[in-house]
This record gives structure tokens, sequence and C-alpha cells, in this order.
């Protein structure tokens, strides 16, 4: 069914109880040319281009949870590729001209807003290093712009400019692209795209093993059963490491805790996604007026989904830091999701050393602005065999090999990317 | 909130720890690159791991101990 004015206005005389469902429960078939495990954006973006680029729809994708309820649905909306690495910068930029089409694409709303995104900087040399990654956004056909103190006051009035505070602001990268989309609704327009084209969705239903011959995966071993396949796909966040494992591979990242915020609702205050970079704090306001708050990472290793006061006490000291009046609020709501960051903080994605296992993980919590690229080009490769360019940088015998690509420049210390 | 149990000064709170990782054996300088690629980057997918932590704001002491990542129950 597509969704159109007519649609609605059809549905809302019926009191809106006739809506088809978007991804009906399935009974699985015995095998499939391919099974991608994990129903987040990325497995189900990559659902969605086989059927559309490639016109594959033979293909599972199969979750433990419910659809979108992993990362995908647990992160701060935010899309940009103001990296300075070309590895990253390259296809995040990608994802970003992806973004712009795909509302009408699925014929779903995605609720892309290229607000654009501020990354404030707080000493010279910061803003030096920002200059650098302008011009390799330009030289790579991005937009980038430094705004002095002036343009940052014109632009986000609300901001704190003056040099009594901590980390006195002293200027700004600006991505005008950048900005945010509904996430969740990016988890269920690919799936009722991927859904529609044939290909089966089987939520609530656990992995629980990969049985290989020869060096290939010939099932999947699931609670519902064996299900044969031809390649298979883990795009799994945090429980692709678990998944790995059973087949026997070991994957180079540590799972770490990373939280969210969101404030009661006020009057339009903020028409930017903006960072604070002494420390981290990132904000942007909801349609509905909510402040959207979220920091770095908890620093430890932790699988709990849930995480400590002091990360959340040190991301809205920094976020009050910018905006004084945000100390009047109260937050609303809060969530935790298990990023899976690798020890140069960038993202596996491509071949594993079993011939028909791919991999695509690692993503931390930068996975979700790169979700419609992952997809296209894990598409690609599953289809034609042959590893696009975009991905070749992120292949998992890099960290062997040394060719790492560490944004950061940090080191192999996942809690600190 | 981890209240974390440092040998010299008890529980104490997160805020006074500075992470260490994986509690890591580096294995013999002469070793292939293979082994220490092992080593320093694979990672088992365990519930409970061994981990350093260093009691920076207290008694500055290094140490290990058990975690369950989880319940982030301690044992040492």
């Amino acid at each position: 069914m597509k969704y159109s004015a007519f649609s609605l206005l059809k549905n809302a005389i019926s009191g809106h109880r006739h809506w088809p469902n978007i991804a009906a429960d399935i009974e699985p078939k015995s095998g499939y040319d391919i099974v991608i495990i994990g129903a987040g954006g990325h497995g189900l973006a990559t659902a969605h281009y086989l059927a559309k680029n490639h016109g594959i729809s033979d293909v599972l994708v199969i979750d433990s949870g419910w659809i979108g309820g992993g990362n995908t649905g647990r992160n701060t909306t935010i899309v940009r590729s103001d990296y300075l690495l070309n590895a990253s910068f390259q296809l995040k930029d990608f994802a970003l001209r992806l973004w712009k089409e795909l509302s009408q694409e699925l014929n779903f709303n995605l609720m892309y807003s290229p607000r654009g995104y501020i990354d404030l900087a707080h000493s010279d040399g910061e803003l030096e290093h920002f200059l650098t990654r302008a011009n390799a956004m330009r030289l790579g056909g991005a937009n980038a712009e430094i705004l002095s103190r002036r343009q940052l006051a014109e632009r986000v009035p609300g901001l704190d400019l003056s040099d009594e505070t901590r980390f006195p602001i002293c200027g700004a990268l600006y991505q005008p692209e950048g900005g945010v989309v509904r996430h969740d609704a990016v988890a269920w327009g690919f799936a009722r795209s991927a859904s529609s084209a044939g290909i089966d969705i089987l939520q609530n239903c656990p992995v629980t093993g990969l049985n290989s011959k020869d060096n290939r995966i010939t099932s999947v071993s699931t609670a519902r059963g064996d299900i044969e396949c031809n390649q298979v796909l883990i795009s799994a966040a945090n429980a692709s490491s678990k998944l790995a494992g059973m087949a026997d591979i070991k994957l180079p990242m540590d799972p770490i805790n990373v939280q969210a915020f969101v404030s009661e609702p006020v009057k339009p205050i903020l028409d930017t996604v903006i960072n604070y970079n002494a420390g981290l704090a990132y904000l942007s306001q909801t349609d509905k007026g909510e402040l959207v708050l979220g920091g770095a990472t908890d620093g430890y290793a932790s699988l709990a989904r849930r995480g400590s006061f002091s990360s959340i006490e040190d991301t809205l000291a920094r976020a009050i830091q910018m905006f004084p009046f945000i100390s009047h609020l109260r937050l609303m709501r809060h969530w935790s999701g298990t990023a899976d960051i690798p020890m140069d903080g960038n993202a596996i994605v491509g071949r594993s050393p079993i011939d028909n296992l791919l991999l695509n993980c690692g993503w931390g919590y930068a996975g979700f602005k790169a979700t419609p690229a992952v997809g296209w080009s894990m598409a690609e490769l599953l289809a034609t065999s042959k590893t696009p360019r975009l991905l070749q940088p992120f292949a998992l015998d890099r960290f062997e090999s040394g060719a790492l690509i560490d944004d950061a420049g940090i080191g192999p210390y996942p809690w600190l990317h | 909130m981890l209240l974390i149990p440092c040998p010299n000064c008890g529980e104490r709170d997160e805020r006074e720890f500075h992470y260490g990782g994986n509690a890591i054996r580096y294995p013999e300088l002469g070793e292939t690159k293979a082994v220490w690629h092992g080593v320093l980057q694979q990672r088992e997918c365990a519930e409970t791991i061994r981990e350093f932590w260093y009691h920076q704001s207290g008694c500055e002491c290094w140490f290990e101990i058990s975690r369950n990542l989880t319940t982030h129950e301690f044992e040492s």
C-alpha cells in the first residue's frame, strides 16, 4: 500500500483500524539465498537495497528482538559527514546524499531535517584542526564552513560565548547538510520496503548456532529450526561478537555503554545540532520541543544497557556550559545502548575468514548516520561478491596488518574512542 | 554507578578510578604478529572479564579484578 493523502483520508474515516501491518509475522522457509542476522537499520537497509538495486528477494532478516529495538532506536538521531580521514568521510558523505532522497524512495517520512551540525572549538589548536577537516571535506565535495564567534552568536543566539566559562568557545566547524533523521522511522521504512519486495522479516527469534562445513556456513540454527543459506551477513552491532564466536571468529572489539537523555519540552531555542568538544555533549531540539542530549561513553566495558550517573552528570555539566538555561530543565527520559567499539574506533565491514560469512559491526556510536550507505554497499557485496571501493578500508584483516582507521588517533583502547 | 572494591581502600565510587581495560598478559617480544594480534586485539565474548583498574584519586594503585559485564558484580 502506497502512503498518500488519499490513503490517510481513507484510513481516518475507518478510524485507523485497517492500516496493513508493515512486517507481519511470517513462517520461515526451510532455506534462503541470503540470511541477514540483525533487523536494525543496517540489516534492513541491506535487505531493501538487495531488492531494489539487485532484484534479490530470497532473503531472510532475522532478529532476537524487534525491528529497530537495538542501537537503531538508541542513538541521538544525528547525521553528518565531518570526518578527516577519507575512508570515514566517503562512506558517511555517501549516506548523507542518500538520506536526502530516502523519504521519497521509501514512501515513508523519515523526517530528515538538514538543520546543520556545529562542532565547537575551544582553543586555537582545535580550530586549526577543524580548518584542516573543513578543507578535507570540501576537497571531497561536501560543504563545510568555519564560523567565527560573531557568526556563532548570530546562528545560535542562546549559546554562552562569554570568556567566563571553563572552556571558552573560540569558533566552530559547520556542516550545513548535517542534521537529524527520525531513527525508528528509518528501521520501519526499510522494513516496509523490504517486506513489500517479498523479503521475510522474522522478529523475536534468536540465532542459536552457525553450522559450517568446508569453511562455509551451510545453515543457521534458530529458535524456530534450522534455516539453510548460501550467504550469511552478521549485522547485529554488539551481538556480532557472540554470533561470530559461533563460527570461531574472535572480533577485535569491546562492548561499551553509551547514554542519551531527553528533557521536558520547551519553546524553540535551538534550530541546529551542536556539539561541545571539551569532553563531548551533543544537543538538538525535537519538533515537540524536547532537548535530546548525548555524551561520551561510560568509559568501561559493559553489557548492562544501563549507565552510570557520573556520565550523565558530566554530559549535563557540559551542556549547561553551552546553554546555562538548561540547568532549570528536568530530564524526562533516558536510555542506554551497548556500542560495539573496535580497537581503532572504526567499523568492521566486509568478508570474514569464513567464505560465505560477511560482517557488518563495530559501528560503536557512529553507525546510525552511515545506515543507507552501508546497506547500499553491503547489498552490492552480497549480490556481486566484489567488495565495493567504499567498504575496502573497513576490512577485518586491517587489525592484523596495521592499516587502522583511527579517526581520533587514540589507539587500541575502545573505551576511550 | 559502580562501587569498585579497591584492595587498599575498600569499595569506592567509580569516579575515583581510571579504567585499564582487559587484563592482558603480553607475549614474548619475539612472538609472531598473529600471536600479538590475538592477545592485544581479539576478544573472547565473555560475560565476566578480568580487567585492570587504577585508583587514581585514592591510593594510586593499579589492581586486577573480575567483573560480570551485565550485573557489574566484582569477584577478586
